[in-house]
């Protein structure tokens, strides 16, 4: 069997290496696989694949092999952390430490199941033992992650035994540079950062524009609040951006390429360094690639947290060693990027579809998704919704089916309010629209856009205004100050903003907002300043009531903004324990031991104390 | 602390070929040898790299990761992500921030925890989570990320304080979580000793 440390000469030496790699897997192998995403990690996983590993090394038979792996990010972060066992691709969530013994014992030594760590269907009690009977994966369409949760990020091995290099050989072996070209626009694979502009013509801009060296850069400077899709990608598949990197660099002519990672990220950084280093060990990066004759190599930059870095000419001075300020755009970065060399710039997803693309041929890709937007899309469907995580879909499926069908619906029943989609800059869909068809046009029709992903939802109990408030807080921190209207104009609006979240709006503060804001789309310099203030206006256009009431009632309906509802004591079901009586820091509650409580109207003072400490649901927001 | 310590400028400019281009991975290097940008460091980067100070000095002040004051005992990462958010982060972000008497980018008095609250950690399924020296604590409340904070303060200081900026700090590198508990229980042993430092963690209510 071929090393990782042998250099791959020709594709018919990557297809000798797949087959020999296929053959050496032992069928009858029982497998443990463990998420090390970011969330499950965080949850313990490491502390859980230590004690498989353990197991498996103190297993005394040599009759069965037992392979314990990590893998990348299933997806489903909130039962974290996950640990699927083959054969028979069996789902455990929520596997703590003292869960360990028993799933080896009896799942992977005794070959049983071990019930109460399955999935239960909340409605039906039925029990998911494999991940296509889980609603939230049955739903699913995945290209993109399909490898996130299989192998093993940081093993090239395991990505070629499934595939993984064979669009490259393909493009490389078969294909002229224009006919990858042709085969991605004919795709009609869209940037999935957030503009959503045609990647084809993109690339084709960037071949036909004059200049050497051109530069390929991968965008994995996911800033947008709430959207992790790109780190799992990085972390779960690098191999596939690296791959999709390779492709792309050949189909325009680029012979350097950069990923930008955020500095948040450091998983990602790892594993995409380990991958660079290995796809180098084996020819697949570096000189002659594949024996192609066609040279390539990438180098990893990471981020220094700043969130207009997203935004490619920022990104381009970042990567020159400078602040990260756009510049305006009447030349497009495709003619002069970085370093003023002809430079396409993707985002980690689109990158992950290119291999795929060039394998199954433009008409599979084309056969997914609408009319205008192909494909599949990752989101991160977040917020109040009972399963929290990544799910990829086929453009086109309604906001419900992504919100109640795969996450389950709000969790307590509450009632939906808006999903906000697209990121800071982006909008928030109310519920009369959730049976919508999610693209890139739909959404920005409804007054949001697809930005990169990034699906929270909120329930009844979000102040939209406060929302929007918490987004221009984000943006005024994050605008970079180069042009007037973001830097000024971002700081009147949260002014305004915050007075009206304090009650002290006025008649007129509405409207300030709105020409504010229309102002800033027009003038801004860069797409951060542009779409600024969508938070605001979408907000005014879907919920105006709500605002007239923080300013004319002086009153928030969702009860979230401070001073602007009261607190009472629900005279049933106070128990008269005293507690609240204690804690308030004006001692403005009353009443005796087993009798119920009184709040002193005159003088709360709002901060909530009461609400919290009580143990009974006794206190209420009116 | 290591307000006198000072990075291999030389060496971390060879490391990427004397490049002006990658002065931004150069002061990350810087920062993650002395855990912020010490002055006479940028000074040297400055004259080696014939780039003018005031240039180094713009770019370590837009990124909000650069540090040009070093930092406390332990990093605070409390992620203000939109989910974050709705689920109370801002009500920790104060409490943290009352209870320790540390403004957001700043050091506590006593120099134990630097709080640095972050746009979003991606890892919205704990939410409202933060990052103390890379390791996660998810579905906080504000008394639960306290509680949490004190223990942390009581542990002592890391004897090698993780930078939470450093790639792998967080990772799944299984043997590193090991070391660096042993590494906070020698710490630990140490501080008994060191009758000042004791002070620190006896905030506890």
């Amino acid at each position: 069997m071929i090393s990782a440390a042998t250099r791959l000469e020709n594709a018919e030496d990557l297809r000798q290496y797949r087959e020999d790699l296929v053959a050496a897997r032992d069928p009858k192998a029982r497998r443990v696989r463990i998420c090390l995403g970011t969330g499950c990690t965080a949850k313990g996983a490491v502390k859980v694949l230590e004690l498989f590993r353990q197991a498996a090394e103190q297993l005394d038979d040599d009759s069965v092999t037992i392979e314990t792996k990590c893998t990348g990010c299933h997806g489903f972060c909130e039962r974290g952390p996950i640990v699927v066992v083959d054969p028979g691709n069996i789902f455990y969530q929520n596997v703590k430490e003292e869960d360990v013994p028993e799933v080896w014992q009896e799942s992977v030594i005794g070959g049983r199941v071990v019930e109460r760590l399955l999935y239960k269907d909340e409605q039906t009690g039925a029990l998911a033992s494999t991940p296509e009977d889980i609603p939230f994966y049955r739903a699913q369409h995945r290209i993109v992650l399909a490898l996130n949760g299989v192998i093993d990020p940081t093993r090239i091995e395991e990505y070629v035994a499934t595939g993984g290099y064979a669009g490259l050989a393909k493009a490389l072996g078969s294909m002229e540079p224009e006919q990858v070209v042709e085969e991605i626009t004919r795709s009609g694979l869209r940037g999935r950062g957030g503009g959503g502009f045609p990647t084809g013509r993109k690339w084709t801009s960037a071949r036909n524009a004059p200049g050497e060296p051109k530069y390929t850069i991968a965008n994995g400077d996911e800033g947008d609040p709430g959207a992790f899709m790109d780190r799992s990608i990085m972390e779960g598949v690098p191999h596939a951006v690296i791959e999709g990197m390779i492709i792309g660099a050949y189909a325009i002519g680029s012979s350097q390429g950069y990923i930008y990672v955020r500095n948040e990220y450091p998983l990602a950084v790892k594993h995409l360094t380990i991958a660079i280093g290995q796809a180098r060990d084996m020819g697949l990066l570096g000189e002659n690639i594949l024996g192609s004759g066609f040279s390539f190599d990438i180098r990893i930059n990471r981020g220094a947290g700043a969130f207009v870095c997203g935004e490619s000419t920022a990104l381009m001075a970042s990567l020159e060693g400078r602040v990260g300020e756009p510049r305006a755009k009447y030349i497009h970065t495709v003619e002069s990027g970085l370093n003023g060399k002809p430079s396409v710039l993707n985002n980690v997803e689109t990158w992950c579809n290119v291999p795929q693309i060039i394998l199954n041929g433009a008409d599979w890709f084309a056969s997914l998704g609408t009319e205008k937007s192909k494909g599949t899309k990752v989101f991160s469907l977040v917020g109040k919704v009972k399963n929290t995580g990544l799910v990829e879909v086929p453009m086109g499926m309604t906001l419900r089916q992504i919100i109640y069908d795969i996450g389950g619906g709000i969790p307590e029943d509450k009632a939906f309010k808006a999903v906000q989609t697209g990121g800071p800059s982006g909008g928030c869909i109310p519920a009369e629209f959730l049976d919508q068809p999610v693209d890139f046009d739909r959404l920005t029709e409804l007054g949001s856009m697809m930005g990169s992903g990034g699906m929270i939802v909120m329930d009844e109990d979000t102040c939209m205004v406060s929302v929007a408030k918490y987004f221009l807080e984000f943006l005024k921190q994050e605008s970079c100050g180069k042009c007037v209207p973001c830097r000024e104009g971002l700081a009147q609006m949260l002014d305004i903003l915050s007075r009206i979240t304090r009650g002290e709006g006025r008649e007129g503060d509405v409207e300030m907002l709105q020409s504010l804001g229309e102002l800033l789309e027009d003038t801004a310099l860069c797409a951060l300043g542009k779409t600024a203030a969508y938070p605001v206006l979408s907000t005014i256009r879907r919920f105006r009531e709500e605002y007239e009431e923080h300013i004319t009632q002086k009153h928030c309906p969702a009860k979230v903004c401070p001073g602007l509802f009261r607190y009472e004591i629900d005279m049933e079901k106070c128990k008269g324990c005293m507690v609240c009586a204690k804690k308030c820091p004006v001692e403005g509650i009353s009443g005796e031991k087993k009798q119920p409580h009184v709040i002193d109207q005159v003088k709360c003072i709002r901060c909530g104390t009461c609400f919290e400490v009580c143990a009974f649901g006794g206190v209420v927001k009116i | 602390m290591a307000e006198d310590q000072t990075a291999d400028v030389p060496g971390i400019i060879d490391r990427y070929g004397g490049d002006p281009g990658m002065l931004i991975p150069m002061m990350q290097d810087v920062q993650t040898a002395c855990g912020y940008l010490p002055q006479a460091d940028l000074k040297e980067l400055s004259g080696r790299l014939v780039v003018p100070l005031s240039r180094i000095y713009s770019v370590a002040s837009f990124y909000s990761s650069f540090r040009l004051m070093p930092k406390g005992d332990h990093t605070i990462q409390l992620c203000m992500g939109t989910v974050c958010f709705l689920k109370g982060a801002d009500k920790i972000a104060k409490a943290i921030q009352e209870e320790f008497q540390v403004t957001p980018g700043a050091t506590s008095p006593d120099g134990v925890f630097t709080f640095a609250p972050v746009n979003c950690v991606g890892a919205c399924a704990l939410a409202p989570v933060m990052v103390v020296d890379g390791e996660y604590f998810g579905g906080l409340g504000v008394d639960s990320a306290l509680e949490q904070l004190h223990k942390i303060a009581e542990q002592g200081p890391p004897a090698e304080a993780p930078a939470a900026d450093e790639p792998g700090a967080s990772l799944a590198g299984v043997g590193r979580g090991k070391e660096i508990q042993k590494k906070a229980k020698k710490a630990k042993k140490g501080k008994k000793k060191d009758a000042s430092k004791k002070d620190r963690g006896g905030q506890k209510k």
